[in-house]
């Protein structure tokens, strides 16, 4: 699951599709999930990530960032590799 | 090493069109406290969801609802609308302030009573008053305000019978210039009817005509209309005195103040539109002042306002159960609170502040109650900060009518808390056991057993 090379995401959580022109704003940990994306982390690594660093459990966390991912994807944001 | 503070991932899309149906963010800070007690305190203590009170507020609005018509008029009288919040602490703290009963039905007449207001102190209005609710109100010398003409013969014949005069006002309904107009409870103004039951209340020997009753209409917008109903009401007491020579004892303007709510589909908050209670004052006084009344036979002044009291004086507190996404990327969040406890969300958009701090995001969301049942929607569109399961919130102004008209239905209503003025909690009623229930049921023989 990787992120589309178009998208460019700020540190102060502003990301933009160059592609659509479409601009969105992302949560600070938004931002963290969208960087360890990018560096190709699985969504276990990303969850176990976040768990060892925020007061959520696991399940919270997965759940949160399934939905997170859901969202990317509805926005056109992750490219679908299963259509590639 | 301390966590940091979990907050779920949130995109939201940048849009710069037209203004979307969520609105914008209208919670800036989390309310925590109420009256100085921790919200997840009381949660902790008492359950969720949970209705709270404040004893602090109730007596404050009371306070400055009496002065606001006292320092404008000499001679005022609150009676509490029991129908707005009936828990028999919240009408104590209001006769405790001074405040007279005003009922609409036998159940909230006994319940007057058993809170220790004298018969003479009852106000019994509406359109269904029972031959025995009709005896007991004779008996007790209190004073019917009459609905229709049937109610009219009912005490005629009941006070005949009883051999006792009974004190009487009427309801008097008219165009104050507001839409709706509420024509279906008394006798109208316009087309005679109102006198006509005057002529037939003064002809009989066994009623004594004390007062002139109205009540224009409820979230009322417009204190306009209320120097409109005065005026009328004055015109019909001077009429009273210049045909039979009698003077009414009071002019009763009823209720129907608006509250801080917002009424679903306005555009501007309530806060910002709802006159305030010194506005309603204004009018009904000056209008009251300014007729052909004797400037020392101004007659009493009643109200009857419910929901401008306590409306802002209750919370309810709920709990997040569940973030869900709906099939349009909306997000959904699922709260303990149904509309079978907060029957008022279907006239309000009620305002709702996360009880935990929070970041400056927030997403568009439609928040549902727990009832499996479609029509279970607290607010349809509302931009919140994020929250997550087991998160509370407060909703605000949900003192009037949510602990009258809530429903039982598929679970157990909850208790309701009120916070007195130094700051205790107290349970002013309980949460119903499943017991309450089966009390009130009954299985015939035959259908006791069965097998599976």
């Amino acid at each position: 699951m990787n992120i589309n090379k178009n998208i460019a995401v700020s540190d102060s959580g502003f990301v933009f599709n160059s592609t659509t022109g479409e601009s969105f704003s992302v949560n600070p940990i938004g931002v963290e999930i969208i960087e360890m994306l990018k560096q190709e982390k699985t969504i276990e690594e990303i969850n176990q990530n976040i768990a060892e660093r925020y007061n959520a459990d696991l399940v919270t966390i997965d759940k949160d960032v399934s939905d997170f991912i859901d969202l990317l994807k509805q926005y056109s944001l992750i490219e679908n590799q299963d259509a590639a | 090493m301390d966590k940091q503070r979990y907050e779920r991932p949130l995109i939201k899309k940048l849009e710069s069109n037209m203004p979307n149906k969520f609105g914008t963010r209208t919670e800036y800070l989390p309310k925590t406290h109420i009256d100085d007690v921790a919200v997840t305190e009381l949660a902790d203590k008492y359950g969720s969801p949970l209705f709270v009170l404040s004893e602090k507020t109730l007596r404050s609005n009371i306070r400055n609802a009496k002065k606001a018509f006292e320092t404008r008029y000499p001679k005022v009288q609150f009676a509490w609308s029991y129908k707005t919040n009936y828990n028999d602490a919240v009408c104590r703290v209001l006769h405790q302030e001074g405040s007279w009963a005003e009922v609409v039905s036998g159940f909230e007449y006994d319940k007057a009573l058993n809170n220790g207001v004298e018969g003479s102190k009852i106000l019994f209005n509406g359109p269904d008053k029972t031959d025995d609710d009709l005896k007991k109100a004779i008996t007790n010398e209190s004073i019917i305000h009459i609905d229709h003409l049937d109610e009219f013969y009912a005490i005629k014949e009941i006070a005949g019978n009883l051999n006792k005069d009974v004190n009487v006002a009427i309801r008097v309904n008219m165009d104050t210039g507001v839409y709706p107009m509420w024509d279906r409870f008394g006798f109208n103004f316009e087309n005679g009817q109102a006198w006509d039951v005057l002529n037939r209340i003064m002809r009989s020997d066994i009623m004594t005509l004390v007062g002139l009753h109205t009540h224009i209409g409820t979230f009322m917008l417009s204190p306009n209309a209320y120097a409109v109903a005065a005026g009328k009401l004055a015109e019909l007491a001077i009429g009273i005195k210049e045909k039979f020579d009698h003077e009414v004892s009071y002019i009763d303007m009823g209720g129907g103040f608006a509250s801080n709510n917002t009424l679903k589909g306005a555009y501007l908050p309530g806060t910002d539109i709802s006159p305030s209670i010194n506005d309603f004052a204004e009018a009904i006084t000056s209008a009251l002042i300014s007729s052909n009344f004797e400037h020392d036979k101004l007659p009493l002044l009643i109200l009857e306002t419910g929901r401008a009291l306590v409306d802002d004086a209750g919370y309810l507190i709920g709990s997040v159960l569940s973030n869900k996404r709906l099939s349009d990327g909306r997000r959904s969040t699922i709260l303990d609170v149904g509309v079978n406890i907060l029957f008022t969300s279907f006239w309000y958009d009620h305002k709702i502040t996360p009880a935990q701090p929070f970041t400056q995001y927030t997403e568009d969301t439609v928040l549902y109650g727990p009832l499996c049942m479609n029509i279970d929607i607290i607010r349809d569109h509302i931009s919140l900060p994020l929250l997550n399961k087991g998160d509370k919130v407060v909703i605000h102004n949900v003192g009037a009518y949510n602990m009258t008209q809530w429903m039982q239905f598929i679970t157990l209503r909850p208790k309701i808390v009120l916070i007195d003025i130094e700051g205790n909690t107290h349970i002013i009623r309980e949460d119903e056991k499943l017991q309450n229930l089966l009390d009130v049921e009954k299985v015939p023989d035959h259908l006791k057993d069965f097998e599976l």
